[in-house]
């Protein structure tokens, strides 16, 4: 299978505070990779290295086969990479739609008029088709957190990198978000979902890495994760803590 | 009569004013940027206007052909050369880099051009008018109006109707995140200006036609444009046009009143409108 994404020893640090500890992985093309780890183990960051918004120390980011470390964000994305935020930051003074339409004309570079069909399409898959000429500003965080999602795909990515998206979902919603995304996996979208709502993941991935303190500390399937006495430990750690 | 006449052809010269403050307005409303050197560069438009009409014999309208594109291209270059390395979370470094680009404008032109008042010969243009109903209007005022009326209009459909304009809304709205959406800021950003200038290079070619002038009075046309963006309210381009029409307007009754305090007039409704209103009287609905 083909590589999509390779962290080769990828370190971060703001101070005292290490936010990725010679993290090595990879993710082959198709795949849906879950991550997981305690607040504050450096998940989004690790996004933030992916994505381009912040610059490495030491290691390099491969994506599609090529050295993507020196690559500002932009180019990054044009060339398939996007990501949802754990806190949504939409274009509070633009509409959902124009929202989505940045995306798509920008971030996957199609005419206004592939442009329109396409957040058309993806809007009505994320509930908001109703609230497209509502202004970002406005939405409810809920509503805000489907922008992020609709945004992500908008951009027509072949890497999708999605921040805890189930978070204050309703079971009933959970189970249509996790439908939406087994239906991005489908299209053959490869998937990076950082997610506290472990069962969700478990829904749709078919990895999981666990992050802590920056550092990668178990890879593997879904079921031999959820059976390492580490995580439990980590996991159990975490719940006391909610 | 009297004062209906000196308000319309205020209301005319506001067009004028609108123009100058467009690109001001533009740059502002997509990067926060204050561009000190704006009035000179409208009298750099001006000049290129003069060069064109001089050197190939063109109508100074005509000669807008190569100074609109020539501006732009200046605007975009001097974005991405000098500007862009300027802009971050602290608003002085562009102010003082801007405000260094005008000396430099200035003493540039000095030295091509001298310090000799100049004109664009426009013709007949300068003297035709209109009479109706005991109004004369000068036909050169009405099309600067109509220009600028045009321009920010079409201004307004590019930034809520084009992906040019959804583009530097976007960079407007979270710098960051239009980044991670595929949107080089660099690249927007030179747009911005480049279009900004191509405003400005309209501006100067009329301003050009419609005064003498020489290489010192960018520093005024800064000022009357600075005063319309804010009479108008920040990042608004009809509350510009708006603005320009209340400064214009405010001019032309305070000289008739009498001659001597035409711009005086003009800078004491400013002040009255910034201490009652600071907002601008059409501040952006911003959240
Ligand atoms: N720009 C920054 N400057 C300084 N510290 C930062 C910066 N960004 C993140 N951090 C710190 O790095 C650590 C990791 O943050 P990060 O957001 O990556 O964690 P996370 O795993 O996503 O946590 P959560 O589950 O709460 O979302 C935190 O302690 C955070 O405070
Ligand atoms: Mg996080």
């Amino acid at each position: 299978m083909t590589e999509i994404l390779r962290l080769d020893d990828l370190s971060k640090a703001y101070g005292a505070v290490t936010v990725a500890d010679s993290q090595s992985w990879h993710l082959s093309a198709g795949e849906a990779l879950g991550v997981i780890g305690p607040n504050g183990a450096g998940k989004t960051s690790m996004f933030n290295l992916v994505t381009g918004t912040v610059s490495p120390d030491s290691g390099r980011i491969f994506f599609g086969g090529q050295d993507v470390t020196s690559w500002p964000a932009p180019r990054r994305c044009r060339s398939g990479m996007a990501r949802s935020f754990q806190v949504p930051q939409p274009f509070g003074g633009m509409t959902v739609f124009e929202n989505a339409m940045v995306a798509a004309t920008q971030g996957a570079g199609l005419s206004s008029r592939d442009a329109e069909a396409l957040c058309l399409d993806i809007l009505d898959r994320t509930g908001l088709l109703h609230r497209s000429n509502t202004l970002a500003k406005g939405l409810t965080l809920l509503e805000r957190k489907r922008l992020e999602l609709t945004r992500a795909l908008c951009a027509k990515p072949k890497l999708l990198l999605l921040d805890e998206i189930a978070g204050g979902l309703t079971e009933s919603e959970c189970v249509s978000l996790i439908q939406t995304i087994k239906d991005i996996r489908e299209t053959g979208v490869s998937i990076v979902w950082i997610e506290h709502v472990v069962h969700a993941l478990l829904a749709v991935v078919d990895r999981l890495i666990v992050i802590d303190f920056g550092k990668k500390i178990a890879d593997g399937t879904p079921h031999e994760i959820m059976n390492s006495r580490e995580v439990r430990e980590i996991y159990l750690g975490i719940e006391a803590d909610a | 009569m009297d004062w209906v006449n000196a308000i319309l052809q205020g209301t005319l010269l506001g067009g004028l004013y609108a123009l100058f403050a467009a690109g001001l307005s533009l740059i502002f409303g997509v990067m926060r940027l204050v561009n000190i050197a704006h009035g000179d560069l409208i009298v750099l438009a001006a000049y290129l206007g003069l060069t064109a009409s001089t050197a190939l014999g063109l109508h100074p309208l005509v000669a807008l052909v190569l100074v609109v594109p020539a501006m732009f291209a200046i605007g975009y270059v001097l974005q991405r050369g000098i500007l862009n390395r300027t802009m971050g979370d602290d608003i002085l470094p562009p102010l003082l880099v801007t405000f260094g680009l005008s000396i430099i404008i200035q003493n540039g032109l000095l030295t091509v051009y001298t310090a000799d008042p100049q004109k664009l010969q426009a013709g007949n243009l300068e003297t035709a008018s209109l009479s109706a109903g005991g109004l004369t209007v000068g036909v050169l005022p009405l099309i600067v109006f109509i220009t600028a009326v045009a321009i920010i209009g079409a201004l307004q459909w590019m930034f809520y109707h084009t992906a040019l304009g959804r583009a530097f809304r976007a960079t407007s709205d979270r710098q960051d995140i239009a980044q991670l959406m595929g949107l080089n800021r660099a690249h927007v950003f030179g747009l911005a200006m480049g279009l900004s200038l191509a405003v400005t290079a309209v501006a100067g070619i009329f301003l050009g036609i419609r005064t003498s002038f020489d290489p010192a009075v960018g520093g005024s046309r800064l000022i009357f444009g600075f005063e319309a963006v804010i009479i108008g309210g920040l990042g608004n381009l009809w509350g510009t046009l708006a603005g320009g029409i209340v400064l214009g307007v405010s001019q032309a009754l305070g000289g008739q009143i009498h001659p001597s305090l035409q711009i005086l007039s003009g800078h004491i409704v400013f002040l009255v409108i910034l201490a009652v209103r600071p907002r601008g009287l059409f501040p952006k609905m911003e959240g």
